[in-house]
């Protein structure tokens, strides 16, 4: 398991050097000048040097990406262009309120794909089943902005259930959270469902049928624990698609969280801050990836790690 | 008593209250706490570094300078500086500073704090959007390579006069010194918070910062120490930002919200003006504002002026103003209406399609040519040039649309040979004061038309700059209407080279809760953009 964990880390830091490669190559192609944003309308050729002098944009790339991956080793994500502030102090700032939204978000995703999935296996084939497929196949292609809109209009200004947007109590987040739960539900109760269809036709089951267990227990105790094996490296790969979704429902719904920032950092071509982002997304993602891989064979004992 | 005139006594007396009512609602009153909201969260309260619409004010509303604006207006009147003299040679300023201003740490104010606040903003150090602003002062070319970090012609005087000595006479020169880069700021503070001054603004102003939670709220408080009495009224505003700009108007019509800091988006606005509910808590007013259209006049087939004339005269600009719903009025040159020369007599190029096609024959493409336009990818910018692309293609012009990321429109313009055409939206220009001269340098002038520049039509005519200069140069109270119409001659005799295509004017519209009062123009200052904070009040 060490040797495994050891292996997975040396990836993780592979997969990390890629993604900060990539994302900084990306954004020094982007043909946006940082030094004469900084400098401002009214600079003179020499200040817009001088400026980028200052910031080392007059190195070649090489030498920039490397001296950045050598700040990155001290903690140093470098100072926001436009809030000349530090990147680690913004991103620390948002921690904390993306951290909550993905814990609920997942949460209500999980329950809401668990349990539609859970049912359409149990009503196959009955329209019920193509109903809540039908459902699942909206919510994971609806646009996030344009479905975080809707739920907004509908839940907080027609109906008044919910506060118009905004952070700091339970009943804030709840909407925010059932939005990214509906929209990423989908996934799960997809996957639920045929496992379950698959798992309900394993002879472990007909075994307990016919011991005269009660169809209610069946299901709970030895189809779903089952079926919803699956379900666990699956969060792990949905955090990075989630993590997208952050950024919509965030900016939509006023929460003050990393999606946020980045989509604030984007339009005003932030880079330090856009890198800064991504770099910790890359790393949760990585994280929950691993963790979520490491859960599997303490939930079902048949999967060995170090063998597959 | 008879009963008409018993009715007609009640009826003055209902009138008499409700006057009295309407008297004691037009006054200001003190107190009360406002939300003001915003999308994005702020950048910066430097005054020194902060250059957007968004805190703009909100760092006024922190810093004073030497000279600020009267409210609503563009008229200039003192702020820090009690009284100015002007030598005789028009080059050296001298300002008595108001005794007694304390910044927000309690220490006074003094005439060194103005010499380290201007030598601060020009110190490349800094890295002060607004440092060339200072050009005009004695010694800022030294200071801005990096050679000594003091302003040779900035002096104290005494603890209450600073005078300041600039290489030519300059008109504009009060103007810059009313800009936010001109703000006084304590050193001590700065050197406390170095490059984090920015989020812990120390300044003189009617309010000062007493929370910034990032990414959610500022509060600002009244600065009970405030030298100008009587302001501000509100006790606290609280910035609220991350606020989706739609989300902040359903906010603003439940009160819980009393500006809607990012106004309403344009594909909106029109539901909103024929809203009922909205229609008393919108205010619009004129900014110093012109939307173009660039003509590369270095890029052939553009660098031919009967070209140039064509595409002046094939934009229908009415149409464009329809596409903003209305919110703007066409422009004819680049002066907005409310700059001093502007020449309303000048009538620019007419709306005529056939005219345009046959200049177009006349200049040897009468069966057109393909081109580019540059355009901001945000609404409406791009439905703006797909008007601009269908005018442009009834001439025979096969205009491709480049829509981009704001910095990569400006960096494209700021290449010679690199876009042809540039449809201003979104960018430019909106005028840094209220003078002629700044829509001239930058945007139409040879020091603009440099790599990295604003000149994206690349139109440089050294005739017209030698005589913005000569106007520059008219810096005597009394000089000042002959200056203002031979800055007009140097726009329209610009136009006839046609180097742009002026759109429109556009307006501002601010929405505010029915419970703030003051006056519209408060809420649509051209000067203190977007809302002038220290002067509005709660009902």
């Amino acid at each position: 398991m060490t040797i495994y964990i050891l292996r997975r880390l040396a990836y993780a830091i592979l997969i990390l050097l890629g993604v900060s490669f990539i994302t900084y190559l990306l954004l020094y192609l982007i043909p946006a000048d940082p030094a004469r944003q900084l400098a401002g309308r009214s600079a003179t050729p020499e200040t817009i040097a001088n400026i980028r002098a200052q910031l080392g944009l007059d190195l070649p790339f090489y030498q920039q990406y490397f001296q950045y991956l050598m700040n990155l080793l001290q903690g140093d994500l470098g100072r926001s262009y436009i809030q000349r502030t530090e990147v680690s102090a913004l991103i620390g700032s948002r921690l904390s309120a993306s951290s909550q939204l993905l814990v609920w978000g997942i949460g209500f995703e999980l329950l809401i794909g668990i349990s539609l999935g859970v049912l359409a296996a149990l009503k196959r084939n009955t329209a019920l089943d193509r109903g809540l497929m039908a459902f699942s196949f909206v919510g994971v292609s609806s646009p996030h902005f344009i479905a975080s809109m809707l739920f907004l209009y509908l839940f907080a200004v027609h109906l008044e259930w919910f506060p118009l947007g905004g952070y700091g109590t339970t009943h804030h987040i709840l909407l925010p959270a059932i939005t990214l739960g509906i929209l990423g539900s989908g996934w799960y109760s997809r996957m639920v469902r045929s496992s379950m269809i698959e798992a309900l036709q394993q002879d472990f089951i007909r075994t307990a049928h016919s011991k005269g267990l009660t169809r209610v227990r069946v299901i709970f105790r030895h189809v779903l624990p089952n079926a919803i094996i699956p379900v666990i490296p699956m969060v792990g790969i949905d955090i990075g698609i989630f993590i997208g979704g952050l950024v919509v429902v965030e900016s939509v719904f006023g929460w003050p969280g990393l999606g946020q920032l980045a989509w604030q950092a984007i339009q005003r071509v932030d880079i330090p801050v856009i890198v800064g982002v991504t770099m910790v997304s890359a790393v949760v993602i990585v994280l929950a990836n691993l963790i979520a891989d490491l859960l599997v064979p303490l939930v079902d004992p048949r999967i060995n790690l170090e063998k597959s | 008593m008879t009963l008409k005139t018993r009715k007609s006594l009640f009826t003055s007396a209902i009138a008499s209250l409700m006057f009295a009512a309407y008297v004691q609602a037009a006054e200001p009153k003190n107190g009360g706490d406002i939300i003001v909201t915003y999308q994005n969260d702020v950048a910066t309260l430097d005054p020194a570094i902060g250059y957007d619409w968004q805190n703009w004010s909100m760092i006024k509303s922190l810093f004073d300078g030497l000279m600020d604006y009267d409210p609503g207006t563009t008229e200039l009147r003192l702020d820090l500086a009690e009284s100015y003299k002007l030598s005789e040679d028009g080059k050296t300023y001298t300002f008595k500073l108001r005794p007694g201003v304390k910044f927000h740490n309690g220490r006074e104010m003094k005439a060194a704090d103005v010499k380290y606040s201007l030598e601060r903003t020009s110190n490349p150090n800094t890295k002060s959007p607004g440092a060339g602003f200072f050009s005009p002062i004695v010694g800022y070319d030294a200071v801005s390579q990096g050679e000594t970090t003091e302003l040779e012609g900035v002096k104290v005087v005494d603890d209450y006069t600073v005078s300041i000595e600039l290489t030519a006479p300059n008109a504009t020169f009060l103007h810059v010194m009313g800009l936010n880069f001109a703000s006084i700021v304590p050193k001590e503070e700065v050197e406390k918070y170095g490059e984090d001054f920015g989020k812990n603004p120390v300044g003189t102003g009617a309010y000062e910062l007493t929370d910034w939670t990032l990414g959610q709220k500022l509060v600002f408080e009244k600065n009970p120490e405030y030298f100008r009495s009587g302001v501000p009224y509100i006790d606290t505003i609280t910035f609220e930002v991350g606020q989706e700009p739609l989300v902040a108007l359903q906010r603003l019509e439940r009160d819980e919200v009393d500006i809607a800091g990012d106004g309403i988006p344009p594909a909106k606005y029109l539901q909103f003006k024929n809203d009922p509910r909205f229609q008393d808590l919108m205010v619009t007013g004129d900014q110093l504002h012109t939307g173009y259209l660039t003509l590369n006049v270095t890029m052939p087939p553009l660098d031919n002026l009967k070209v140039r004339k064509a595409i002046n005269m094939a934009i229908n600009k009415d149409r464009i103003v329809r596409i903003i719903n209305g919110r703007a009025t066409p422009a004819n040159q680049p002066l907005p209406p409310a700059m001093p020369g502007y020449d309303s007599d000048y009538e620019g190029y007419k709306f005529d399609p056939e005219g345009a096609k046959a200049l177009l024959a006349e200049a040897g493409f009468a069966d057109g040519f393909e081109t580019e336009l540059f355009v901001m990818n945000t609404d409406p910018q791009p439905r703006i040039a797909q008007a601009m692309q269908q005018d442009l293609a009834n001439i025979g012009i096969t205009a491709n649309i480049k829509s981009l990321a704001q910095a990569n429109v400006i960096a494209a313009g700021g290449v010679q040979d690199q876009a042809p055409m540039v449809w201003s939206g979104g960018m430019a220009w909106i005028a840094d004061f209220p003078d002629p001269s700044n829509f001239w340098g930058p945007i139409l002038g040879c020091d603009g038309a440099v790599p990295g520049g604003w000149n994206w039509a690349w139109y440089c005519n050294e005739e017209l700059d030698a005589k913005g200069a000569k106007a520059d140069a008219m810096a005597a109270a009394d000089q000042q209407e002959a200056r203002s119409e031979l800055w007009g001659e140097v726009f329209t005799q610009a136009m006839a080279d046609a180097p742009w295509v002026p759109i429109f004017n556009e307006q501002r519209v601010t929405v505010h809760s029915k419970r703030m009062g003051g006056e519209d123009a408060l809420y649509v200052d051209p000067v203190h953009v977007p809302v002038n904070y220290d002067y509005i009040w709660v009902k």
